[in-house]
């Protein structure tokens, strides 16, 4: 029989919150964390992004480690460390290649890369801190989180733009199945400073408004881009038998489908992958449309990606036929920590049974034909998500979780 | 920088130590620290890479790698700098 992984642990750090309570109320009160990033003077086209503003280092990272990390690893060790916390699990314990560690990284250490390039060009390459051999590499988080608690087994870093949180968090299930008895997994990301924002609006897609309440509007009539963010989240996933051998304190839920699909070369006429990703998952948690209660969506913010993503949402769901909820509204987009605070927010829904809304700025378009939660949560009992993730260059994920 | 340093001290290679590695709960500021080991004191070779390269770009002088690797404490990395030192000067 096939075994199942339940989330016994969360770990979220998100522009409107440092812990999961903190993010899970500011979620539900609509708090946004979207908010002017200053440079030092230097005017850029985009000036809104989700920051976190209240990340203590000194206080929050181990001094050995601080010379050594980007800001991205910084708060993926922290995440990390909460969702353990969370778990009442000390993975130094688990024996041999038990426990492994799995993220998502899409855009690497820019801020420490950023300054110590600086100094190969300013100073000479004597001067470039040795850390920079790997600081600035996507599997930076997972083998810093590898080293700090001991974590043996399967490790790995999943790189596919905003939808390889999905697959990091599939992939983790499967090193469950295959017999590992705890897995980390997730994402954390961060690069905000000049060098990470400049190449964030090379994407073409990042909005250029007056104010922040108005700069990300997934689905709405206005959509005009989306505003990068930092953060994300991590989940401890462990073997059910397992979390109930040791009593794990909480099941917040099951990861009970995931696929992952490709879009086809722009020209050949063949449709985008989202509708199959979303079908697939569904499939693989044996469900059935009929049984989702919530979609947490991609919710691009560009008028032509949202009529996608509402078109595959309609195209399984029928018109209006699931409610569907865009918290990142909140805190922008976060790359690979994106889609697993995702999935740690329909988690949430789950526990709580209410859907958290998105801005009333939003102002949803009516064309789309999906009924979208807007201004207020919604309090409704809520047992299965689908969550969706879509990377820039083709990539489409989806995940269910259902209540344990 | 502080080329008119003259002389590398236990307690200024501390410093730098703690500058551009960190430091762990192995040693506070009252620990005498010259005898313990660098592994002891929670120190890897990229930790040493970082502290060479710094008392190199701060006392003008080039630590060969493989020296490094024998000098295993503060003391003998001290002893070890200021010899080039006076060589130099």
């Amino acid at each position: 029989m096939t075994k199942r992984t339940v989330v016994t642990g969360l770990g979220v750090i998100a522009p409107n919150g440092l812990t999961t309570e903190d993010y899970w109320a500011a979620t539900l009160e609509g708090r946004s964390g979207i908010r002017e990033i200053e440079f030092g003077g230097t005017r850029y086209s985009a000036r809104f992004g989700g920051r976190i503003t209240d990340f203590d280092d000194t206080r929050h990272i181990p001094s050995r480690l601080l010379p050594q990390t980007d800001r991205m690893t910084r708060l993926a060790l922290y995440a990390a460390e909460s969702a353990f916390r969370d778990a009442e699990l000390a993975p130094e314990a688990v024996e041999g290649y038990g426990s492994g560690v799995t993220l998502s990284n899409a855009a690497g250490g820019f801020a420490l890369s950023h300054r110590e390039l600086k100094k190969l060009w300013g100073e000479g390459p004597k001067s470039v801190s040795a850390y920079l051999s790997f600081a600035w590499f996507y599997a930076c988080n997972s083998g810093q989180i590898s080293i700090r608690h001991g974590l043996r087994g399967p490790s790995a870093a999943l790189v596919a733009e905003q939808a390889g949180g999905l697959d990091a968090i599939g992939y983790s299930r499967r090193s469950v199945r295959r017999g590992t008895r705890t897995m980390l997994t997730g994402g954390v990301e961060s690069a905000l400073d000049p060098w990470g924002w400049i190449s964030h609006i090379s994407s073409g897609r990042v909005a250029r408004p007056g104010t922040a309440d108005r700069a990300y509007l997934p689905f709405g009539a206005e959509a005009g881009g989306y505003v990068p963010g930092e953060g994300g989240a991590v989940l401890v996933l462990e073997d059910r038998d397992e979390a109930d051998a040791r009593r794990a304190p909480r099941r917040y839920g099951e990861i009970a489908g995931y696929a992952a699909t490709f879009d086809p070369a722009p020209g050949t006429g063949r449709p985008p992958g989202l509708r199959r990703a979303a079908e697939n998952a569904l499939a693989d948690a044996g469900l059935t449309p009929g049984d989702i209660d919530v979609v947490f969506a991609d919710g691009a913010g560009s008028p032509d990606l949202d009529r996608a993503e509402a078109e595959a949402i309609s195209a399984v769901f029928g018109p209006r036929g699931v409610p569907v909820s865009v918290p990142k509204a909140l805190v922008g987009r976060l790359y690979a920590g994106g889609a697993p605070l995702d999935v740690a927010t329909a988690l949430l829904a789950i526990r709580d049974d209410v859907i958290p809304p998105a801005p009333a700025t939003v102002e949803p378009d009516p064309e789309y034909g999906i009924d979208l939660v807007v201004g207020a949560p919604r309090r409704v009992p809520v047992h299965r998500a689908l969550v969706l993730a879509r990377g820039r260059g083709g990539f489409n994920s989806a995940v269910v979780v259902t209540a344990a | 920088m502080s080329a008119s340093a003259s002389e590398l001290t236990v307690d200024s290679l501390r410093a730098i130590l703690v500058e551009v590695a960190g430091q762990d709960e192995s040693f506070d500021a009252d620990t005498d620290i010259a005898t313990m080991t660098f592994d002891e004191l929670g120190y890897d070779s990229l930790a040493l890479m970082e502290l060479s390269a710094t008392i190199e770009q701060r006392f003008g002088i080039t630590i060969d790698e493989e020296e490094l690797s024998s000098l295993s404490t503060p003391e003998a990395l001290v002893l070890f700098v200021n010899g080039m030192l006076a060589e130099v000067s």
